[in-house]
């Protein structure tokens, strides 16, 4: 019983800082993209509108609710509840250092790819249940891009299982050692740069965003949605991109390790290498223009999946040989 | 005690949404429906420690077949697929086969033996983790099975491709579909 309870309580204090990290994530993209475009970004509420986003929060909660009376009302509602649920429960598996971590589960990576691919549904559901034609052609894109994506992004980070020999995030993340050419970024640079880009796609992210593209489909998929379940619509997609960016350092970057050890705070190099990759993923949305839609396809199947593939076989061979 | 009421639970939930899944009206509900049937099927391996099906299962099943399913939902007009004839006059026969088959599957139950046995008893299972048990069986022991499953795969691969090619590569039979379609 108070097990469950001090599981309850962990549960708790993981939801609300990925919370406040996910408010504060708005505010770093606000910010770095505003200095990037040579203007101040976010500067009234607070100092250097450091309160925005709890300002934002406010707002979004206390705005009027519409659902389309021509929408598929229970699917209209879930929708927005499947893309957060299925994101946040991949928070449980992601270890923050040695012994933090929800559920130290032996198909950790498989699970989370489980839960990114079942957070497509809410985006079609979306599209699907709003009865319009700008969500609907969203929600379509997203669908193919996601399973297109999903793929490259698996056989990516089977060149990482074949290494590790073990899909227990903790026990990758220890297969690598210590030392800085322990990292899996060294013999799995081609893996890393699929990844790179299969996690752009699947986090519907600048150059990907074909799902919700303002200049031509309004906002995509979540057209219709207004207050808390567009906010929702939004937390989601950046729990996606921290979950993605923690998968990233976890498999390629060493995760929890760092040059020297921070007392009393052991998830301090994570949490410094998911924001790297946050960063990564503010650059890009700064700096490059969208993809048309066939060359993503294009690029998905010809280039990341082949070249993901013969990863696979390289790491093989080398690995056959080595041991 | 836990595994029991857990294994109730998605007992009840598979039979529940399986009926739903084949009543409802909205072919997307019944999609959805199937959907949480998969979850519920993931939660049963679970039971069993089988932690790699039941992760294959979702990833699998509901990431990417069922996703499909929506594709072909979205893609074909459902007011005219309704139309479709029936491929049996009458209704009853198909409940008798149906209703057969329920009595032939219940008539197989009393050969289940319970408990363990084979070469991977549970313990075991749970010391080398599910997933090295499954590949170090699935590369060796059952090999050419495996391969012989890669194979038909590959087949069906290139059928699709061929199918899908030869459209693109004859406009006038892509016209000749059109016409047929107006």
């Amino acid at each position: 019983m108070m097990q469950v309870l001090i599981l309850f309580i962990q549960i708790l204090v993981l939801f609300a800082i990925v919370m406040l990290h996910v408010a504060y994530a708005t505010y770093f993209e606000r910010k770095i993209i505003g200095h990037m475009q040579v203007r101040m970004g976010p500067m009234r509420v607070g100092y250097h509108g450091l309160l925005q986003p709890i300002a934002d929060g406010i707002k979004s909660f206390f705005k009027e609710d519409i659902i389309p009376e021509q929408a598929d009302k229970a699917a209209f509602r879930a929708a927005p509840i499947i893309c957060l649920v299925a994101m946040m429960t991949s928070l449980a598996v992601l270890p923050f250092a040695k012994g933090w971590v929800l559920a130290d589960i032996n198909i950790g990576l498989l699970f989370i790819f489980a839960m990114s691919s079942l957070a497509s549904y809410g985006v079609i559901l979306a599209g699907w249940a709003s009865n319009s034609k700008f969500t609907f052609l969203g929600g379509m894109r997203s669908m193919a891009q996601v399973i297109s994506y999903e793929i490259a992004m698996g056989l990516s980070l089977v060149g990482v299982m074949m290494l590790s020999g073990t899909l227990n995030l903790t026990e990758i993340v220890e297969a690598q050692g210590t030392s800085f050419t322990g990292m899996y970024i060294f013999p799995q640079i081609l893996a890393f740069f699929v990844f790179c880009i299969a996690m752009l796609a699947e986090t519907n992210r600048v150059p990907f965003d074909l799902p919700e593209a303002e200049t031509e489909l309004v906002s995509g998929y979540c057209t219709e949605y207004s207050g808390m379940r567009y906010a929702i619509f939004f937390m989601a997609e950046y729990i996606g991109m921290m979950v993605m960016a923690a998968i990233g350092t976890i498999c390629f970057l060493g995760g929890w390790n760092g040059p020297f050890v921070i007392p009393f705070f052991p998830p301090f190099w994570l949490i410094l290498k998911i924001y790297v990759f946050m960063f990564f993923f503010i650059w890009i949305r700064a700096t490059l223009p969208r993809y048309r839609y066939d060359q993503l396809m294009e690029l998905g199947w010809k280039l990341l999946i082949p070249l993901a593939l013969a990863n696979i076989v390289l790491t093989g061979i080398i690995k056959a040989f080595t041991s | 005690m836990f595994t029991q009421i857990f294994f109730c639970y998605c007992a009840v939930m598979i039979i529940g949404t399986g009926l739903l899944a084949i009543t409802m009206r909205n072919p997307v509900h019944s999609v959805l429906m199937v959907l949480v049937l998969f979850f519920h099927m993931a939660g049963l391996y679970l039971t069993l420690q089988a932690e790699f099906l039941a992760a294959v299962q979702i990833i699998v099943y509901a990431g990417a077949i069922l996703v499909l399913y929506l594709f072909v939902l979205f893609l074909v007009s459902l007011r005219e697929e309704v139309l479709i004839e029936r491929y049996v006059d009458s209704a009853w026969i198909g409940r008798i086969f149906a209703g057969g088959l329920a009595v032939a599957l219940i008539g197989i139950l009393p050969t289940f033996i319970l408990g363990e046995k084979g070469n991977w008893p549970l313990a075991r299972v749970q010391e080398v983790t599910h997933t090295k048990a499954m590949g170090q069986e699935m590369y060796t022991t059952f090999i050419l099975p495996f391969e012989i499953a890669g194979l038909i795969l590959l087949v069906a691969v290139i059928g699709g491709l061929v199918l899908a090619k030869r459209n693109a590569a004859d406009p006038a039979l892509q016209t000749d579909e059109r016409e047929i379609q107006k």
